[in-house]
Order: structure tokens, then sequence, then C-alpha cells
């Protein structure tokens, strides 16, 4: 009794539905609305705020990032980025395997303080199997051993009214028409204090490579890579991020990502 | 009773239609909407983040200098020097050229996974696919959680999403009526609809929200049985581009069963509630 029968009418609407899904298809016609100076992308672009106050609601201020077992380490760690910084400063500095290398820490602290590398190397180390996720997808799990930043900013004696800690690097970003643009970073003082945020000398117990940010590079294991500044020069303790680059607190924040990198 | 019989007592006069009963309550019919809304712009923005490493592994990282890699959309250069996107599934190439790996014009191709029709935006642009990925999941989420909380609530979930045994002894005959194409309109969920519906809103949608979660860094640190229950962050990211598979399939059988089904009542009863059932042709057809 029963028969496969599709008629005219029927066939009509179905093949209306198929065709009314091609205009949306071609995703282009939203290109207009999420261009960098939009509004509606910066509206769309307000829920990272939401995101970021959620993770300092649910996440707590010391909860550690996973930390891995040695046999987890399966491969170098891939690097990212500035891989082989060639302004004329960093040039120098590696010409002499760093020797003459001092970390300055400066800004709104009560003791501004300059670190030869065999002084971090002095200080309390850490050592850390941690996983390296890049805001691009992939992640690698690597070794990493260097001074908890908490100890270098007690050295320091941070103000009351810093809010912010602004990594200044050697490596620029060549951004075409701009010219190149000095990497630089920034996070709150939370994860600035966090038992696992070290300044990295060391990678998979070796002298951290210059692919990787030698001399010193951040690791804030909780959020992704691109937060985590390499060939760092200078740290500066801050009430905001305005004056710098396009105020958006770093490199690729002001190219539009967001600057609470948990996600 | 065919799909033909179905037309013709629409165009009936009023006296032989079938009774109208209010079958969505508002809770679903606006959850509905947002997930609609939410989904589109989450699997285009998606598919934009999946392009910025378009690879996927399993585990707890990727696999750079060891193999771990169960797919992947790449351009790869031949010996001769052409150029062709190739998709790789667990260690097999397919040649994909235009869709997958390189797409776009011939003469000015582009080497990536999904072709620009299928990202937000068009072109490659991941810190604007994570904007809109992230402002919409937090819709999709809020959306999951007032439908549940509803559903538990009303009762909707026990009566008409999870199948009960009556259901499940009748799915042969409900598989055959589906292969027939002949459907009742009696405002009841049948035993596959109830197994559709409860595998996206019990089983999919909350595996997506949890692997989306396990991506994250900072939610690592507050969840890390997230990683455990999912065997690492890159099975994770696996995990959730199959979730996204079957909502696209889902989505699909989804359209055709409304276009089947008389697109216009199921439309008339997912904005207003209410929907036109052919209890009396029943009646007319078991006499």
């Amino acid at each position: 009794m029963s028969r496969f029968i599709i008629n005219r009418r029927k066939f009509l609407t179905l093949a209306g539905v198929a065709a009314s899904t091609v205009p949306l298809s071609g995703c282009d016609v939203f290109d207009g609305f999420l261009s960098s100076q939009s509004p509606v992308r910066d509206f769309l672009a307000s829920a990272n705020g939401l995101t970021y106050r959620a993770h300092r609601a649910l996440i707590g201020a010391d909860t550690l990032a996973p930390e891995f077992a040695a046999s987890e380490i399966r491969q170098g760690q891939r690097p990212n980025g500035s891989t082989d910084p060639t302004d004329a400063d960093y040039l120098a500095l590696k010409d002499t395997a760093f020797a003459n290398y001092r970390l300055t820490v400066g800004g709104l602290v009560e003791k501004p303080v300059s670190l030869s590398l065999d002084e971090l190397r002095n200080m309390p180390a850490r050592t850390q199997i941690t996983r390296h996720d890049c805001v691009e997808g992939w992640s690698c799990i690597a070794k990493w051993t260097g001074v908890q930043l908490s100890r270098v900013l007690d050295e320091a004696k941070v103000k009351a009214e810093a809010r912010f800690v602004v990594f200044h690097c050697y490596d620029s970003m060549n951004l075409g028409l701009q010219g190149a643009v000095p990497y630089y970073e920034s996070i709150d003082l939370i994860d600035a204090r966090h038992p696992q945020t070290i300044l990295a000398y060391g990678n998979n117990d070796k002298p951290l490579p210059v692919a990787n940010g030698a001399p010193l590079r951040v690791r804030i294991e909780r959020q992704l890579g691109y937060k985590m500044a390499k060939y760092i020069k200078g740290i500066e303790l801050v009430s905001t991020l305005a004056p710098f680059g396009s105020g958006k607190g770093g490199f690729w924040e002001d190219l539009g990502y967001e600057w609470y990198g948990g996600i | 009773m065919t799909i033909i019989d179905d037309i013709e007592s629409r165009t009936a006069p009023k006296a032989d239609k079938g009774r109208v009963i209010y079958r969505h309550r508002i809770a679903t019919r606006i959850t509905h909407w947002t997930w609609a809304i939410a989904l589109f712009f989450l699997l285009f923005s998606g598919l934009q983040i999946f392009n910025a490493h378009p690879e996927l592994y399993i585990g707890k990282q990727s696999g750079f200098e060891f193999e771990n890699s169960v797919l992947s959309m790449r351009a790869m250069q031949a010996n001769d020097g052409t150029v062709s996107g190739y998709t790789t599934i667990f260690g097999r190439s397919f040649d994909t050229t235009g869709v997958f790996g390189m797409s776009g014009p011939a003469d000015n191709p582009s080497y990536r996974g999904f072709p620009a029709w299928a990202t937000l935006p068009s072109y490659q642009d991941l810190s604007t696919g994570r904007v809109i990925h992230f402002f919409f999941a937090w819709f999709f989420v809020a959306a999951f959680l007032i439908w549940f909380a509803s559903s538990l609530i009303s009762g909707h979930l026990k009566r008409d999403i999870l199948p009960s045994m009556a259901d499940i002894k009748a799915l042969p005959q409900s598989i055959a009526d589906h292969l027939r194409f002949r459907f009742h309109h009696d405002g009841r969920y049948n035993g596959l609809q109830k197994l559709a519906y409860a595998g996206v809103l019990l089983v999919v949608f909350p595996l997506i929200i949890a692997t989306g979660l396990t991506m994250s860094p900072g939610m690592n640190a507050a969840w890390p049985w997230l990683l455990d229950i999912f065997g690492g962050r890159q099975t994770a990211r696996t995990i959730h581009f199959l979730c996204m598979a079957l909502l696209v399939a889902f989505f699909l059988i989804h359209i055709f069963m409304v276009v089947a089904a008389g697109p216009l009542n199921e439309m008339r009863s997912i904005i207003t509630g209410w929907y036109r059932t052919d209890e009396k042709k029943n009646e007319e057809h078991s006499a």
C-alpha cells in the first residue's frame, strides 16, 4: 500500500529549501562585519571579558596547570613566532653567549633591579614538565627550568598601584607597511605570582635555545603560547596597558587576539 | 497513506483536517532557535579555527617528531611541481583539490584546510574566528542549561526525549515506516525521533561543550579530570571535530525530515507551538 511518491509540489519545496542554503554558505557576506575596525566585531569580542572573569572566579589563583611525566617528552619543543631575531642589540648579546645580558625590572616598583643570567640561575629554581598550547591548535610537552617570577617581583618590591606585568622583548615582528614592531606581552598579577609562572632559562635539561627565546622567556602555564614572551629584555610593572603598542596589552592583542589567553 | 494523501488533506475543506495541538513549549522554541543561530556561527568560525592548524591528533600533544595524526588537510607539491590539496585520514591520502587542502580560483589558489565558503570570515583570520566562536559558545551553553533544567522540571525530557521500553520495542516498525516514508503525524515523537533527539541533546551537545572546555589551558588547571576523561587535549580536539561532523549530519537529516513531514506545519509548530496532527486520517485508515 505504501509507495515512495514525491509529487511536484513536494519536489519544488525541497528544491527551494536546498536553494535557500546556497547564499548562506557564501560566508563572505559577513566579512564586512568582521573586519578589525567593525563595531560588530568589538561587540562580539566583549564576550572575552566575561570568559576572563568566569575563569578568575572558577580557577583558584594558585591552582596548578597539569604537569607530566618525563616519558611524555617525546620531541623537541616546537618553536613558533620569532625563531632567530636579527635585531642589532640582540645579535650583540648572542655573539657573547649572553654573558652581558641583564634583565631589568622597573616601573611601579620600590627598588628597580637588574639581574644577570648567573644571578637568575643562583636564585631558587623551579623545573616543570608542562604542555605548551599554541593558539593555532597544536600542543607540545616539554621541560622548563627557571626562577619563579614572583621571586624576582619580590626583590623589586611591587608597589600597590601596579596591576599588570609587561614583558618587553628583543625580537621584532615584521608587519609589512608598519615595518618591524617589537614584541611585547602583559599579564595580570594573579598569573604573574602563580607558582608555575617562571622566567625560564632552561628547556629539556639544556640552556634555552635561541629558537625558543634565549636567554630568557616566560612560562605562563594556564594560558596560550603567544602570552609567553620570548627574548625578554625587561619587565615593567604598570597600572595601565594603554601606553604600549596599540594599548591592547600585547603584540598579538594589538592585531585582534584576546588579551586573556586562558581559552 | 502516502505523502500525496498528506498534501491532499492540507488542501481539503477544514472539516477534514486533523486536530491542532500545542506541541512545543516556549522553552523548547526559544532554545531551538538560539541553537540554530549559535550553531551556524559556531560551525563556520570553528572551521576557521581548524584551518589555523588543519590537522587532528590522538593523545596529549601533537606529534611533530612522531606519528599520532588521524586527519590532515594539506597542500602538497608533486615531483613535477604541481600542487594539489590532500586530505589524509589514518595515513591514507586522498586528492581533495578544490575543497580540502587547496581551493579557490585555479590561477590563484589558497592553501587552506576548509575552503573560503566554509569559514567565517571567508579569509584566513584566526583571531576573528575565535572572537565569533567564544561569543556564540556562551549562548549555546546557556541555551543548553536552560533547556536541560526546564525539560527536567516539565517532564519533557522523560515524556518526549528519552525512549521508553515501548519505543524500543517499536523500533523495527519505526525503521520500516521511515524507509517507506510513511509518517504518523500524531504529535508524539516515535522511537527513531527520540533516539535522534536524545543523541544530539544528551550526548553530542554535552560532549562538544566538554571537549571545548578541555581545550582551554585555564580549564585544564581547574578541572584536570576533563583531560583524563578524553585522553588528552589533542584527543579532545579530535572529538570536538567529530561532534561537529555529527551535528552537520543531524542538521541535514533534520531539514530533510521537516520538508518530508510537511514544512509549513513543522515550521508553524516550532515558531508558534501549534501543530496539526493527522489523527482523523489515521482513524479513517484503520477503519
